[in-house]
């Protein structure tokens, strides 16, 4: 889901071929785990069907990894529901949450109200599950101080990216 | 095995009601909230507004605005730095803001002498530290009594009225011990007895698990909000610690001298 939305803001930032999209997909989300292109090509099939890219011309050279696409408006709509929309509290989100910040800080929105916003959700889940474990027995609290310490965990690293947002855009556009 | 979800009985017990912070000026909030009628439009027990504070060049607060309802917990949150302490600090009293407005059940704390905040505090307040801050001449059971010595109860009186507080907090035996005898969370539980002995309308709590293991803190923030729930006293704690702040109806966010959230 995240590559699909992270390579459709990178269209926001300018229309571009599939080559270079890989490219800059790796750079900034992919240094572990980079994109395949046939990942990258089959993404934009996709959008363009959705209609939330369009296919331009072709860049000298020809041949299909040439072709330049553009976000067109529903496009753009959908990263920004995307980026202001918290994701549902669960472990293992890191991947998600970083590529929301960096696309953020990429395109000049306001990473800090989607961290704040992604901060209360967290925190909302945290309240319920600590209700929650008050009255249940403690084999099932066991299952829920997981889930509470591996929210614990997010919420650290929000805290940590939203004080280094500064240093991590000039960072992103050095 | 999946995590079971949250009873809608239990999440009962902690809903309290949701109040935004209000961005009008402070007259036309409470007059809106008391027209609207109902607990959770009442007018705030505790509210601050456009509060700035600075020490020497340095500013803490920088226009802080913030409301409690009668009974509700809530937590405030933010970074070293932020300013909760001192949002917290003024709210109780214990601070004077620069400029700015506190009010407490319809007066102006801001406005009051030293001596009428000083009484505002012992009457009216209470206080749970990081470190308990227990006087280590007394024994357990006269450093919860101390509220009500000093409101002028008989030491009978204030004793007899201390001894119920070991068996709910589950200190019984402790009474006669010395706070250099307590393990950190029992100091911790007998602050917080003496913190609410006098059942104040308002419990302060700063970083109340700070010194803390998991194990302990977790029976500290069980027993502070029960008691509370049970007497009916507004817990305003300030933590950076997301498991206490769970435990709140709600949570404000302070950042650089701002609640933000």
């Amino acid at each position: 889901m995240s590559v699909s939305y992270a390579i459709l803001g990178l269209l926001e930032q300018e229309p571009n071929h599939g080559y270079e999209l890989k490219r800059r997909y790796d750079r900034f989300f992919g240094r572990e785990r980079p994109v395949a292109y046939g990942q990258v090509y089959s993404t934009l099939s996709r959008l363009a069907r959705d209609g939330r890219v369009s296919e331009g011309g072709s860049l000298p050279g020809e041949g299909p990894e040439r072709k330049l696409y553009a976000i067109t408006p529903e496009g753009t709509a959908a990263v920004q529901r995307w980026l202001m929309t918290p994701e549902p509290p669960e472990p293992h989100l890191q991947t998600v949450l970083a590529v929301k910040v960096i696309l953020s800080l990429l395109l000049g929105r306001p990473a800090e109200d989607y961290l704040d916003g992604q901060r209360r959700s967290h925190l909302e889940r945290m309240r319920e599950l600590t209700a929650a474990r008050k009255n249940a027995l403690l084999v099932d609290a066991l299952l829920m101080d997981h889930a509470v310490f591996h929210l614990e965990a997010d919420l650290r690293w929000i805290d940590l990216t939203t004080a280094r947002l500064e240093q991590i855009a000039k960072e992103i556009q050095a | 095995m999946s995590t079971p979800p949250a009873s809608h009985a239990t999440l009962a017990n902690v809903a309290g009601p949701i109040v935004a912070v209000n961005h009008t000026p402070a007259a036309a909030a409470v007059a809106t909230a008391a027209a609207a009628g109902g607990r959770g439009a009442s007018a705030p027990i505790l509210a601050c507004y456009d509060l700035h504070k600075s020490f020497g060049k340095t500013p803490a607060l920088r226009g802080a605005r913030f409301q409690v309802q009668s009974g509700e917990v809530v937590a405030i949150m933010g970074p070293s730095g932020s300013g909760k302490s001192t949002l917290l600090h003024c709210l109780a009293g214990i601070l004077t803001p620069d400029s700015g407005e506190v009010h407490f059940g319809g007066q102006r704390v801001d406005r009051l002498s030293e001596a009428q905040r000083s009484e505002l505090r012992r009457e009216t307040f209470g206080f749970v530290y990081q470190f308990g801050q227990l006087v280590p001449e007394l024994t357990a059971e006269e450093n919860v009594a101390l509220p009500l010595l000093l409101a002028g109860k008989s030491r009978a009186a204030a004793l007899a009225a201390a001894r119920p507080w070991f068996g709910r907090l589950a200190l019984d035996g402790l009474e006669g011990r010395r706070s250099s005898e307590l393990s950190g969370g029992e100091s911790q539980r007998v602050a917080l007895a003496r913190g609410l002995v006098a059942q104040p309308q308002v419990l302060f709590a700063d970083e109340p698990t700070g010194s803390l293991d998991p194990l302990a803190g977790e029976l500290v923030m069980d027993l502070l909000v029960e008691s509370a729930r049970r007497l009916g006293t507004t817990v305003v704690i300030v933590t950076h610690e997301p498991r206490v702040a769970a435990y709140a109806d709600r949570e404000s966010t302070v950042r650089d001298g701002l609640v933000v959230a």
